[in-house]
């Protein structure tokens, strides 16, 4: 068995005493991040980025995914203790979540969160062992006109989950874009909208873009309301699920795992939209769809299950391409490229280590979150219960310290404030900083993809529908785009916004 | 009954418009070539194309349907914590970290409703700043001056 060598491979390095002390580390800070209001996945680990720079490669990434994981679980806490999502993906965990804390059940909705989102974990760190090779052998055929289509479906993926209008979705991807293209040009070497700066020179660093917008952005919108925050219980009393509980779970789990991992692939924020999916499909199949909203653990089983695997399944694309599927994992692929490591299918031939201790680490992650998390769910209720006033200028001094200890430049805050200014005015219009963080991730990629394939094409641009995969690939975009413009659609997206 | 209809879509494609019409002005000197052997200039006058584009269909959508106006904005935290971010930057290089973390822990403190003049509000930012400066400086050696430019001058005439 060619799959349990390479995740022996792969246990073997996750679980030497240096990275499973830096796996902890991650889980444990990530979710200190997490829990706090207003802070999602993105933001925090945009802020504890700096923190892995000194280690040697494979421990960074591996600090780097406990974070993503302790994040993604902080995020579900704050969001069903205090009804604060923090990022697309834990919305409809609110729901459910935020109602059954009310009612005095913190404890089990806690629980079912974590155990719910373990199981996926689990199911699909086995499904990328398994997929990730055979993967990896269809990449190696991409040429630069598939790349090129992959990320025209990305972002067209991406404008499905914006809620509003179609336009604004749109004009944030082509904003980010160009955004992106900012600095040296790769080809031609010549300087692009850097008004002579040097600081520019090297087009704006994504992760003071992301704490920008996220980071800044977010604290100045909680600013301006602070008196939204409700917390629904006083303490967390009785975490285990009750055997009712358990019943119940077990299929809803069962149905987010696998539309999480199917959805997961798709490039463009599969998560948020495994999340919504698999909480709408509990409301069609389940026995007990009618109390959905009035705090039903089916309600938070499916959801966080289908996050979970869907925020999982978005490595797949990362490890074997390279290519960011969220912002997430574009954070990902800056941590590896500041380590020396070029991300893409090369990876896992030449640093077979690296690669499965990876995916490895994953599942280490997931059980670390089951015991550390649950246990210690007092000391995070006491985070998210500080006081705002007290806790956001740490957020804005470890932002301003971070963002310095990137380069050493001072002048990346001033661009840290342009970005966090620009992210609440779009936020003020109800334009979602998402795609645009996508556009900018996807700008410098895609420009040179279309210039690879058209070079090869002589200018012909029916390269990108003559190649097969490439056309499939298009046709799947044009597809979800499609989708969006359906009345019939836009009108159950509007209600799923809603309710979220 | 205003001719703007929808302001929240209006605003937006005016800033869609604004990028777009920025990025075709200071991108105009930058050589097209052809679609085959694109120069440094066409993506980016493709991109800003479409957003000017993309901003003229905003504004007309904001002329004909019906939307809910912008919401108040509350200048006091936006303009203190972003004037607090900028100023650490300025700061950092002539005063030194300490200084210029305590300006920036005292403007976003004073954004918040909550905040008052209080001894142990001060004290809680020295200690924050003291920290700071051991964790990522001494710690983890983050090239911050402890001392900035212009104190040492100072110092240095007295």
């Amino acid at each position: 068995m060619e799959m349990l060598d390479n995740l022996w491979l792969g246990l073997s390095v996750a679980i030497t005493p240096i990275n499973l002390g830096w796996c902890l580390v991650g889980v444990f800070l990530g979710t200190a991040i997490g829990v706090l209001p207003g802070l999602g996945p993105s933001a925090t680990i945009a802020m504890l980025l700096p923190a892995t720079f000194g280690l040697e490669p494979v421990s960074a990434l591996i600090m780097m995914a406990g974070i993503f994981y302790g994040a993604q679980y902080g995020g579900s806490t704050t969001a069903i203790l205090i009804n604060l999502p923090g990022e697309a993906t834990s919305v409809v965990t609110a729901l459910d979540g935020y109602q059954m804390a009310r009612k005095g059940a913190a404890g089990r909705a806690l629980a079912a969160a974590a155990i719910s989102s373990f199981f996926a974990g689990t199911v699909c760190t086995v499904l990328i062992a398994l997929f990730a090779p055979p993967l990896t052998d269809l990449a190696f055929k991409f040429g630069p006109a598939e790349y090129f289509s992959l990320m025209v479906l990305g972002l067209a993926a991406s404008v499905v989950l914006a809620s509003g209008s179609i336009i604004h979705a749109l004009a944030m991807i082509v904003l980010g874009l160009l955004l992106g293209l900012v600095g040296t040009d790769v080809n031609s070497g010549a300087q692009r909208y850097a008004f002579g700066l040097p600081e520019l020179a090297d087009g704006f660093n994504f992760v003071i873009v992301a704490m920008g917008m996220f980071g800044i952005g977010e604290i100045i919108a909680n600013l301006e309301d602070e008196s939204r925050r409700d917390l629904g219980v006083k303490s967390v009393k009785g975490l285990m699920p009750t055997r009712e509980d358990w019943r119940r779970m077990l299929a809803p789990t069962l149905r987010g795992t696998t539309l999480g991992a199917m959805l997961g692939i798709l490039p463009g924020g599969g998560a948020a939209l495994a999340s919504f999916g698999a909480y709408a499909l509990e409301k069609r199949v389940s026995k007990h769809a009618g109390e959905l909203g009035t705090g039903a653990i089916e309600g938070i089983a499916a959801p966080e299950a289908a996050n979970n695997a869907g925020a999982q399944m978005s490595f797949i694309p990362m490890l074997t391409l390279g290519f960011p599927a969220n912002p997430v994992m574009a954070l990902m692929i800056g941590a590896m490229i500041m380590q020396g490591i070029q991300p893409g299918p090369g990876v896992m031939a030449e640093q077979p280590r690296l690669f499965w201790g990876l995916i490895a680490s994953m599942w280490v992650g997931n059980v670390i979150l089951l015991v550390l998390n649950l246990p210690l769910i007092g000391l995070w209720v006491r985070m998210i219960m500080v006081p705002y006033h007290f806790l956001f200028p740490m957020i804005i001094v470890f932002c301003a310290i971070g963002v310095f200890s990137l380069s050493n430049n001072a002048f990346d805050l001033q661009i840290m404030m342009g970005f966090g200014l620009l992210g609440h005015i779009l936020k003020k219009l109800d334009c979602e900083p998402a795609p645009l963080l996508l556009g900018f991730i996807l700008g410098p990629l895609m420009e040179e993809f279309l210039r690879r394939s058209l070079l090869i094409s002589q200018g012909d641009p029916t390269v990108f529908v003559t190649r097969p995969l490439s056309a499939v690939l298009l046709a799947l975009a044009v597809a979800v785009l499609a989708m969006v413009l359906l009345p019939a659609f836009s009108r159950t997206r509007d209600v799923a916004f809603k309710e979220a | 009954m205003h001719i703007v209809r929808s302001p929240k879509d209006f605003y937006a494609g005016l800033i869609y418009l604004g990028f777009g019409l920025a990025g075709l002005w200071f991108g105009a000197a930058y050589p097209m070539g052809t679609a085959g052997r694109m120069g440094s200039g066409y993506f980016p006058k493709v991109l800003s194309g479409l957003l000017v584009l993309l901003g003229l269909l905003a504004i007309i959508r904001a002329l004909r349907v019906e939307g809910s106006p912008v919401g108040a904005i509350r200048w006091k935290p936006l303009v203190l914590i972003l004037a607090g971010c900028s100023l650490f930057g300025v700061l950092l290089q002539p005063l030194g970290m300490p200084i210029a973390l305590f300006i920036l822990i005292l403007c976003c403190a004073m954004a918040s409703r909550e905040f008052r003049w209080d001894p142990r509000a001060l004290a809680g930012a020295l200690g924050m700043v003291a920290i700071c400066a051991l964790v990522f400086i001494k710690g983890l050696s983050v090239q911050m001056p402890l001392v900035g430019d212009w104190l040492i001058t100072l110092l240095g005439k007295v």
